[in-house]
């Protein structure tokens, strides 16, 4: 493939010509020392995750009566920001593998922060499951080990294993995975720091850079590998938001039992990972000043996308109400109006309007390229997504078979500092990956520049070639 | 043990593959091409085959998904049947989400591992470099100088790196 291609093509790279303006562009958060910006931006958020922290303490040594659950309202929050925190992940694999299989380049910018923000997210997301356990020194009891609690096995008929399944598999197949991907970058900052005579930190970057040297015996491996992992990660995903949404459907509980649950559910969360994305990128390239990179372009096409994704979600909420109308089961068109109209209405009609009208704003090419109604936009989009699956969880359980155990259900302090606090926990994690890491894939987004300039450092030395004699 | 290359610097990818191409009309082979990046379709010109890389990967598939429903079938039917209402004490379809994330993640991590192992890439390891900057913007192909017949060749090697576009022609010696 030559790397000169015509003028009129779609140039994903805008204003660089030399590959190593990438490099220096991209290393530049990392050479600096942090600012006062960035301090303050990471010393806030692990503030607050010091008070989610304290949150989840306190609800591990007075127990779960901390939270507002009741008897009919077993489950609340907790897996409301399980669900929520796993499909935000699922935008980043989709940038990885997905986007990889389907040949679009203009994923080659915005993978390794949306990879990154998987990573944080799910980590978010394997906290709930364990606390929520109120004795989560137990927790190694979902694992099957044997034991002398008479040979004691865990249900593998039940989704909530399926789940432990999943979520380790997709945590260490998505970390590796991104750690692949920045061994190259690891490389290149290594030889860099070296170059500038820092030689610790280049030690450092060396020690997780496995020795690359950019062979094309490497290259070659690492190019098949790279498909390969895609290949695996892409059904992984799928399989990773069908089995949470298995939670609900395989239960009997009318406004969960449903046969929609694994493609809505999965349509979800790429949806509202996207809004994460967009909330991330707008501001990650503002910041790092990195816009040539990531470009106005970038941003239309994940629009694009969370138009699609907020589109199939909202053909999904009509087809339930449309399918709990037409089962004539009494309890499902109860439970669908009582989601509509009854005390949480509010919350329905948050999620609605944010996941399904908003995002409709973006078929306008200029609110598609403007930056700030994007913004708003995703922030509304993470609103929603959030309110969607509290809709679904708490609507559905409030008012059970029984109208003498129907009841309400408010969140404490305690649980909403939580929630707080994950925001805290993945915001730290972004902010120190955002200063230590390569924000951007460089090698990938080098193969992106078209027209390459020789570099005034790399014009010829010598005029005759130092040869063997 | 002592390994001497002589190497052709350069700033464009596109020049490599012509000057590899040249090389190879002469019949000189290279020992290995060094880039930023991936230069696609470089493999036939360097002699690399395809990695087999897929088929270790599937077999550690295979592997994963065998341990999975394995794991479970003993349990559920030796270690501790359970009549749940009649049903099967192996029910295949509930077993199918275990042993398809177990097929993944053996499948995933294998292959990394396997990836890491044949490069003989580890942690620490002291990177082997032509040039410091071939992990940043220059492209080196380098030629083990053993194979090189004599002082005419290497001068022929030379002029069909600059002829190429080579910003620099050089050796390096490895201890």
């Amino acid at each position: 493939m030559s790397h000169v291609e015509s003028p009129i093509r779609q140039k994903w790279v805008t204003n660089t010509d030399t590959y190593t303006k990438v490099t220096e562009d991209i290393c530049r958060p990392i050479e600096a020392k942090p600012n006062l910006a960035w301090l303050a931006a990471t010393a806030f958020s692990a503030l607050v995750l010091a008070f989610g922290a304290a949150m989840v303490g306190w609800t591990i040594w007075e127990g779960i009566g901390t939270w507002g659950l009741n008897k009919t309202v077993g489950w609340a929050f907790d897996i409301t920001n399980f669900v929520f925190w796993v499909g935000i992940g699922h935008a980043g694999t989709l940038i990885s593998a997905v986007l990889l299989l389907f040949r679009q380049p203009w994923r080659n910018s915005i993978n390794r922060a949306s990879e990154a923000m998987t990573i944080f997210a799910v980590v978010c997301a394997g906290m709930f499951p364990i606390i929520h356990m109120g004795r989560p020194w137990l927790g190694l009891w979902f694992l099957p080990f044997p034991n002398t609690r008479g040979s004691l096995w865990v249900n593998f008929n039940s989704p909530l294993l399926w789940d432990v399944f999943a979520i380790s598999t997709y945590f260490s197949v998505s970390a590796a995975f991104w750690f692949l991907g920045m061994v190259p970058d690891f490389a290149t900052i290594r030889d860099r720091l070296k170059m500038k005579g820092r030689n610790i930190a280049s030690w450092i970057y060396g020690l997780i850079a496995f020795g690359w040297n950019g062979s094309a015996r490497a290259w070659s491996r690492y190019e098949i590998i790279s498909l390969i992992l895609a290949g695996l990660c892409t059904p992984l995903v799928l399989s990773v938001h069908t089995i949470v949404s298995m939670d609900f459907a395989t239960s009997v509980i009318p406004g969960w039992h449903t046969t929609i649950f694994p493609p809505y559910f999965v349509a979800g969360a790429i949806f509202s990972g996207f809004g994460m994305v967009q909330t991330l990128m707008i501001v990650t390239r503002k910041v790092y000043r990195i816009e040539d990179y990531i470009t106005l372009d970038h941003m239309e096409s994940i629009a694009k996308i969370v138009t699609a994704t907020g589109s199939i979600v909202g053909l999904a909420y009509m087809t339930e109400f449309f399918i709990a109308w037409y089962s004539a089961s009494l309890w499902e068109r109860y439970i669908f109006a009582n989601r509509m109209f009854g005390p949480f209405g509010w919350s329905y009609w948050i999620m609605f309007s944010c996941n399904v009208i908003c995002p409709q704003l973006f078929w306008f090419r200029k609110i598609r390229r403007n930056m700030v109604a994007t913004f708003i936009i995703s922030i509304f989009v993470n609103i929603g997504m959030w309110f969607e699956r509290f809709v679904i969880i708490i609507t559905s359980l409030h008012r059970d078979f029984l109208p003498s155990s129907w009841t309400s259900y408010i969140p404490t302090f305690v649980e909403i500092g939580i929630l707080i606090g994950s925001f805290g926990l993945f915001f730290t994690l972004f902010f120190l990956f955002a200063k230590y890491l390569p924000v951007v894939n460089m090698f990938e987004v080098k193969t992106l520049v078209r027209h390459p300039q020789q570099p005034e450092h790399l014009k010829e030395s010598a005029e005759e070639p130092v040869i063997a004699s | 043990m002592k390994k001497t290359f002589l190497l052709g610097k350069f700033w464009n990818p596109d020049d490599v593959m012509t000057a590899l191409g040249k090389l190879r009309d002469q019949g000189v082979q290279a020992y290995d091409v060094y880039s930023p990046f991936p230069i696609h379709n470089i493999e036939p010109l360097l002699d690399i085959k395809r990695t087999r890389l897929s088929v270790a990967c599937f077999i550690y598939g295979c592997i994963g998904a065998l341990t999975g429903f394995t794991l479970m079938s003993l349990l559920y039917g030796a270690v501790w049947p359970m009549n749940i209402g009649g049903k099967p004490a192996i029910p295949v379809p509930s077993f199918a989400p275990v042993t398809f994330e177990m097929t993944i993640l053996f499948a995933a991590h294998g292959v990394i591992i396997t990836f890491f192992i044949v490069q003989q890439y580890f942690p620490g390891k002291k990177a082997e470099l032509m040039d410091i900057r071939q992990t940043d913007d220059v492209f080196v192909i380098a030629i083990d100088q053993d194979r090189i017949s004599g002082v005419d060749q290497t001068q022929s090697i030379s002029n069909v790196f600059t002829a190429n576009g080579a910003f620099e022609v050089t050796e390096k010696t490895f201890e």
